[in-house]
């Protein structure tokens, strides 16, 4: 295999493709409890982004209300931030992709954030297929109002408060896919190379790329039996692929026997490889995912990794047939008609 | 033919004066029965015949069947207000034919379709009995066409009565159906017999009489919602977002006609604009939000319902400081309400709406090219002032045709308000912050998302923040981000349109209105004048109250506020910015969905001043 042209991110490497250091994507310090999810999560965004040598100034970040949503300010300083209302994300990011077609989307929710009161918008987000990564940092709990129940908590879930949960979990890969999803994926906050391979091909998606990572609250919901702590998540992490992403400017320098993987390529020519662990998976086929999802919310599995893939629907700026110029930065000799034209309309209504 | 011409009333005497251009017209049918094209032939006709006319569709909450009345006033003098009676009664309703004739005055006149199966049961009125099916058949048309063509046979025959030319007519008609000779032609052909029909079997007995005038030379006819709509498409809109609801749809449907015929590039095809329909009024505004931060001039249109699921990003927009238009077609009640009736109801809670200590800019239009100039300036104003503005129209203006003087192209350049741009940060060495008050306007500057250079980032937070948008739950932070909040709305103040006013030497009563009421404050000030009481008017334009409210009121013994609504919103906010003055107004206000008229503010003044 050849070997790449470009500065490679990978190993010590001290500069990204951008020549700028880690550092740079880097946010403010987090004041999340120490050993949250969420700060791993963070730091696997950075990973992500820099390695990719993406150009921050041109990444919004955007987030809902929780513990979860505070943590955009604790990555990537050089992007604006948009914290916006509890839920209510999905529509600020709607109105912001459209209005600047240059910008890259990154979202974090949380499980209450996107499982309950912004449930709807979640839904409708994917429906448009709003071009964006949205990560929900799902721990089972509302963490910042202090250990509620989550309408992802398992059945048996048990807070010190709250008490016991009997209702039924609602698997939000599972409610992405119904809503034609064309990128879902889990993970675990707690298995770091799976992350940053899902985050990295997520940037990479043409329209919403969902990521449910299991984001344990340690303060809340850490118990071992819960399926949201992270011994848990140690125990029962089952990767159904190793995820590599192969960036466009990259050559495939993995290994890995033709059979074994699935090579999956993106509108901007690159490529996700699966290489299968030990479930044999088909990640393009939508029946085939949801069946899985099925599955693991029954029979309380933990299945990771990139549950399905297709890249062949139109994102939201597709539909909307927006033109090259950012509605943002059209100029106003575009966005004014002339005084004729107004002249015009007034003699016809004359 | 069996018809049947009226005698000529008891109580009349036989040689009345002809009534000219002073009138009003109610038609009454059915709702989804078609007549709405109709009507609409006959205002514009009466337009193009130079007559001042306003048209009003006082319409059920109902897709087809429950009962419609749609009034056309006619006046030479130009007063467009509702008014409470009819001259002319159109019965095509066979629910309400009854009740609609009794309600009218000895010596006025109806026409009324033969398949109603009604005898009139009157003798002071002039009825015209009219073969409306037969006359149908003339068109040519089928089926449910067919019943559409029966409004057709009483355009025919009131042009006949009254003297409506019959040119006028066919030009409306084709002005509706944007010149499709396929669509004029059947309905042409049902009023041109109807006409005849009319000249050789009816004897006229009543005075009522249209003459050709030029008192609509240089105006259009137009409704509200499309005035919002072109001033948004002339101010510059660049995104909307909206979802369905009665009297705001038109908006955003008038927005997406001309925005496609206005706005599309010439070069690529593409729209330089975008709209949505959203999942709920609450997604879109945090879509206008969402796209306002970025930097695109976005807006969105609703009415009451959708006020409410709008609180919370209202308060978090006025917080965070992000433009925003928000278009409310003011209507009646929760949930359904009163849909397709008219209010004011919702002035005090778009000023305050939100979390609690949120105030935003309202802007009043109170003629329908005011709603095109406002909604242009509206998205000025916005950017200008990083804040949601508010501009309330309500369902009379919106979804009623009006004459309007043709609108007057902006006259000044598009307002992109404070954005720093990546040069500009480098030549201010990266030193800003976005809620630094450099200006001591209290307004900050801001950049966009995509600003390329590494200072140009700050995060946008419901929290409390400094003024460099960094969390801060310090007590001086908190108060000294809502003082220079508090500043920006003084600034805004001072720009925003400032009242009209019509001080009248030696008046000690002064009438305050805003809105739609205003046609009608204008006649009942004629009417009161009669009566030998003088008032002066001054109509408000915008929340915040200008300065030059109270000077208004403190030239005035008493001040009467005119509004459309249960609580008196507008008397008590005037109330609350001059204290001192406080006992000086009353209120003047009624909120039964229909428009205002010029009788009931003049009796109901006279009353409370007796
Ligand atoms: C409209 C509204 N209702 C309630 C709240 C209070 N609230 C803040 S965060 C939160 C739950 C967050 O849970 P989750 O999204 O799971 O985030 P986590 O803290 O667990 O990361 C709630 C109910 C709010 N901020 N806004
Ligand atoms: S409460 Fe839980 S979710 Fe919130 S910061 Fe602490 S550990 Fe994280
Ligand atoms: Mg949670």
């Amino acid at each position: 295999m050849a070997t790449p042209t470009t500065t490679q991110p990978r190993g010590s490497a001290k500069v990204n493709r951008l020549g700028l250091e880690k550092s740079v994507y880097k946010g403010l310090d987090s004041t999340l409890c120490n050993g949250c999810g969420h700060d791993s999560i963070s730091a696997r965004i950075i990973d992500a982004c820099w390695e990719l040598g993406i150009k921050a100034e041109y990444v919004a970040k955007f987030s809902g209300i929780g513990c979860s949503s505070k943590s955009p300010a604790y990555f990537l300083s050089r992007s604006h931030g948009f914290n916006s209302l509890h839920g209510r994300m999905p529509s600020v990011a709607t109105g912001a992709m459209v209005a600047n077609n240059t910008l890259t989307g990154i979202g974090v929710s949380g499980d209450g954030d996107t499982g309950s009161i912004g449930f709807g918008q979640f839904k409708h987000a994917v429906r448009r297929n709003v071009p964006m990564v949205y990560i929900i940092e799902n721990n089972g709990v509302y963490g910042l109002t202090k250990g509620q129940f989550s309408a992802t908590a398992d059945v048996g879930q048990e807070l010190k408060h709250a008490g016991l949960n009997e209702l039924p979990p609602i698997d939000l890969c599972l409610e992405a896919l119904v809503a034609d999803c064309g990128f879902v994926a889990r993970a675990f906050a707690g298995d770091p190379k799976q992350v940053t391979e899902l985050v990295k091909a997520a940037l990479s998606f043409k329209g919403t790329a969902v990521i449910d990572i299991i984001s344990p609250c340690v303060t809340f919901n850490d118990k071992d039996d819960s399926t949201k702590s992270y011994s848990w998540g140690k125990t029962h992490n089952e990767r159904i692929f190793d995820v590599t992403f192969v960036p466009s400017y990259e050559e495939i320098t993995v290994d890995y026997d033709e059979g074994q993987a699935k090579e999956v390529e993106l509108h901007d020519g690159s490529k996700i490889v699966l290489k299968k662990v030990d479930r044999s998976h088909d990640p393009t086929n939508r029946m085939a995912a949801i069946t899985l999802m099925e599955q693991a919310k029954t029979n309380q599995l933990f299945v990771t990794g990139l549950i399905y893939i297709n890249s062949d629907r139109p994102d939201l700026r597709d539909y909307e047939d927006l033109p090259e110029t950012p509605l943002a930065l059209m100029p106003s000799s575009v966005t004014r008609p002339s005084k004729e034209s107004l002249t015009k309309l007034m003699q016809g209504m004359m | 033919m069996a018809v049947e011409v009226q005698t000529k009333p008891a109580t009349q005497s036989p040689s009345r004066e002809p009534i000219v251009n002073d009138f009003s017209i109610t038609i009454a049918t059915k709702n989804g029965s078609g007549s709405q094209t109709a009507n609409a032939t006959i205002l514009r006709a009466l337009f193009k015949m130079g007559i001042p006319v306003s048209g009003k569709n006082i319409f059920p909450s109902n897709i087809q069947g429950l009962p419609t009345w749609y009034t056309i006033r006619v006046n030479k003098d130009g007063f467009t207000a509702r008014k409470d009676e009819s001259e002319i009664l159109i019965a095509m309703n066979k629910a309400t034919v009854i009740e609609d004739v009794q309600k009218m005055k000895p010596g006025t006149m109806c026409i009324y379709s033969d398949g109603l199966g009604y005898t009139p049961q009157r003798d002071d009125v002039i009825f015209y009995k009219i073969p409306a099916a037969k006359m149908a058949a003339t068109s040519g048309l089928e089926g449910k066409l067919r019943g559409y063509a029966e409004n057709m046979a009483y355009v025919g025959v009131l042009a006949n009565l009254l003297g409506i030319e019959y040119v006028e007519l066919e030009a409306a008609l084709s002005h509706q159906f944007k010149g499709k000779a396929k669509a004029v032609e059947p309905n042409t052909k049902t009023i041109k017999a109807a006409m005849e029909w009319a000249k050789a079997e009816l004897t006229k007995t009543d005075p009522y009489r249209v003459e050709r005038m030029d008192k609509t030379t240089g105006m259009i006819t137009i409704d509200g919602n499309t005035a919002a709509a072109l001033g948004a498409v002339y101010g510059g809109v660049t995104f909307a977002a909206w979802y369905p609801i009665t009297p705001a749809t038109s908006v955003a449907e008038a927005l997406g006609y001309y925005l496609k015929q206005l706005r599309t590039d010439p070069a690529t095809q593409k729209p330089t604009y975008s709209i949505i329909q959203a999942e709920d009024e609450l997604a879109a505004l945090g879509m206008v939000v969402g796209a306002g931060w970025a930097g695109a001039r976005a807006m969105t249109s609703t009415s009451g319902p959708g006020i409410s699921l709008m609180a919370e990003f209202a308060g978090y927009a006025y917080f965070t400081e992000i433009p925003a238009v928000i278009v409310n077609v003011q209507r009646m009640g929760p949930s359904t309400g009163l849909p397709t009736r008219t209010s004011q109801g919702d002035v005090i809670p778009c000023y305050f709406l939100g979390h609690g200590d949120s105030k935003h800019p309202c802007l009043l239009p109170g003629t329908i090219k005011e709603i095109f100039e406002f909604s242009w300036r509206a998205l000025d104003l916005a950017e200008r002032f990083q804040t949601p503005i508010f501009l309330l129209t309500d369902l009379d203006f919106g979804m009623n045709q009006w004459m309007s003087e043709s609108f007057d192209y902006p006259d000044r350049e598009i307002d992109r308000g404070k954005v720093l741009s990546a040069e500009d940060l480098v030549r201010l060495k990266g030193n800003w912050g976005r809620y630094r008050d450099v200006d001591g306007d209290g307004i900050g500057w801001r950049t966009l998302p995509g600003t390329d250079h590494p200072l140009a980032a700050y995060f946008t937070r419901g929290t409390g923040h400094t003024d460099r948008a960094t969390y801060s739950e310090k007590p001086e932070d908190w108060e000294g981000n809502l003082e220079r909040l508090n500043r920006k709305f003084e600034s805004a103040r001072k720009v925003l349109p400032a009242p009209v006013e019509d001080q009248v030497d030696g008046a000690e009563i002064g009438i305050i209105g805003f809105g739609s009421t205003d046609p009608a404050i204008v006649e009942a000030r004629v009417l009161l004048a009669k009566k030998g009481i003088k008032t002066s008017y001054m109509r408000l334009r915008a929340l915040p109250l200008s300065e030059s409210v109270s000077s208004f009121i403190r030239a005035h013994e008493r001040v009467y506020v005119v509004e459309m609504n249960t609580d008196a919103q507008m008397t008590q906010l005037l109330r609350l910015d001059t204290p001192e003055l406080a006992a000086r107004i009353f209120q003047l206000n009624k909120n039964d969905g229909l428009p205002l008229t010029a009788r009931w503010i003049s009796e109901s003044l006279q009353k409370m001043e007796a």
